[in-house]
């Protein structure tokens, strides 16, 4: 069995009494890729927080790097927090900054190495995304997809342990979509990273992660790895891996009847 | 009746768990700032921010309150024949009440605002969370150089405020209504004294500055962060702000020159 790098033992997590999570089991498996992958708004996000301490659990036992998240000081997260790099979402570049500037950032605050050599280290990593000619950019010049694939520079800037990817594939055109899965395969083969891809993109992500956990409704209704999951018969598995609208999960936020709704008179905003 | 205790009551509860919040939020902000080159940049970039961006608007306001604090002290005095006593009116206005309080609120509407803005949309777009996960603590970051430039700025704009109305209300009574200059400067020097009123105002503008920037760096970091948040926290900021520096002002008045008959 592969040794894990981070350990998710029977998490509760509630956000303003609504449950997010109610016993979720996740094991991070040290130098794969391992996915999370689930509709939208089912807590993936959340999930990454609650690994990296941005968040607290309600109950059960995160563990990263060997120690418990749950019970690490503000110091000790802050220490723990420089040997992972994270891609956000948004990519949430500082928009004071250029990009040469925040892919340079993590170097200046976590090391003492000379300015040429932060130059190379920052021009190598924006190589690597294809930005090395928009170094001189500012946030604000940059395109939805460029702007993800300079925090994926400043992600990796540190050589971090471990990656965390929030949706990288969202709004990436066709090339970028391409260049991202091969850049994420080859960073965790080469640099002999671990890494956590959160994604509704399935197929993109199942086509290279060696593990992968579906979650749904607080819960996590399938694990197993790609093949695994791909010949499921599990009728919500199915469901979510072939996008279909019918099926176990509803596609409609709970609500009276259609028709029911449309003649309903008086009160007409309820 | 219930439904009304209950909603008073969890208000209550809100307001305490949210000063509680503030109070944490100040103590880990400031415990421990690093005393690095780095930091001292920071706190100089954000000193420029918060107070030298607002000297234009302190400037400009400073001079029209003193002129027209010379033009009405004038129009009072000249009743009784004591348009001398003009400039003593005009200084012990200014560097007691006016400059420490009008300077705050001013402050509080042009830096507190923008520091609440800044540091929610940081906070809506993710770089907060993004600094946290570089390993790099937003608090000192962030908030802690933008307290202290505040705690700075303030009094030092303030002094300003004091010093330009002075010179409005010399250039109104003196050069425009004809006040003896003579009389203008000497009564001033001679009723307004520097640890009673000049310390005194300066203070309060020190206990302004921790409020206001408190305020206005706290709403930003604990705001929802969605644009109606943002607005809402931004408005929260200007208000809480105003409110806190007027009645803080009567109560140090109060403290400081109840004594004086």
């Amino acid at each position: 069995m592969t040794e894990s790098l981070g350990i998710i033992k029977n998490l509760h997590f509630a956000r303003n009494d609504r449950p997010i999570f109610s016993g979720v089991n996740f094991r991070v498996r040290r130098g794969k890729i391992t996915a999370v992958l689930g509709p939208s708004g089912t807590g993936k996000t959340t999930l990454l927080k609650l690994l990296t301490g941005q968040l607290r659990a309600d109950q059960g036992d995160i563990s990263l790097f060997g120690a418990s998240v749950g019970s690490l000081g503000r110091e000790a997260l802050f220490r723990m927090r420089a040997r992972i790099g994270m891609l956000f979402q948004s990519g949430a570049l500082f928009t004071d900054m250029s990009v040469y500037e925040n892919v340079a950032f993590p170097l200046r605050v976590h090391t003492d190495l000379p300015e040429s050599m932060i130059r190379d280290l920052v021009l190598i990593k924006l190589e690597a995304v294809g930005l090395r000619g928009a170094r001189y950019l500012m946030p604000s010049e940059l395109s939805g997809g460029m702007t993800r694939r300079v925090a994926l520079a400043r992600a990796i800037a540190l050589d971090p342990e471990l990656l965390l990817y929030d949706e990288p594939f969202v709004g990436q055109d066709p090339i970028s979509m391409g260049v991202l899965v091969q850049l994420i395969q080859k960073l965790n083969q080469v640099l002999g990273l671990t890494s956590v891809i959160v994604s509704h993109d399935i197929s993109e992500t199942l086509a290279i992660a060696d593990y992968a956990y579906v979650l749904a409704g607080g819960r996590v209704i399938a694990e197993g790895t790609p093949e695994a999951l791909q010949h499921s018969d599990q009728a919500d598995v199915r469901q979510f891996v072939a996008g279909l609208p019918d099926g176990p999960v509803p596609f409609h936020y709970p609500a009276l009847d259609f028709a029911e709704d449309l003649l309903a008179q008086g009160g007409a905003h309820a | 009746m219930l439904d009304w205790l209950a909603h008073l009551g969890r208000l209550g509860l809100t307001l305490i768990a949210a000063l509680g919040r503030s109070g944490v939020f100040l103590f880990q902000s400031l415990n421990g700032w690093p005393r690095s080159s780095e930091a001292l940049r920071l706190w100089v970039y954000q000193l420029y921010s918060v107070g030298v961006l607002s000297l234009l608007i302190i400037l400009v306001s400073g001079l029209f309150i003193g002129m027209v604090l010379g033009l009405q002290g004038y129009t009072i005095l000249v009743d009784f024949g004591a348009e001398q006593a003009l400039g003593q009116m005009v200084a012990l206005t200014l560097t007691r009440e006016l400059a420490p309080v009008v300077a705050a609120l001013l402050f509080a509407g042009r830096a507190g605002s923008a520091l609440t803005a800044e540091i929610g949309l940081m906070k809506a777009t993710e770089q907060l969370s993004s600094m946290e996960m570089i390993g790099v603590d937003p608090l000192r970051r962030i908030v802690a150089p933008r307290l202290l430039a505040g705690l700075v700025a303030l009094p030092l704009l303030s002094l300003v405020f004091a010093m330009v109305g002075v010179l409005g209300g010399w250039l109104v009574g003196v050069d425009w209504l004809g006040v003896d200059p003579g009389a203008f400067w000497s009564n001033m020097q001679a009723s307004v004294s520097f640890r009673g009123d000049v310390v005194n105002g300066l203070i309060k503008s020190i206990v302004f500055a921790w409020v206001v920037t408190w305020i206005a760096v706290f709403q930003g970091y604990d705001l929802v962060p969605t644009s109606e948040g943002i607005s809402r926290a931004t408005t929260r900021t200007v208000v809480y702000s105003s409110l806190a520096v007027l009645g803080l002002d009567f109560v140090l008045t109060a403290l400081m020159f109840s004594n004086l008959s």
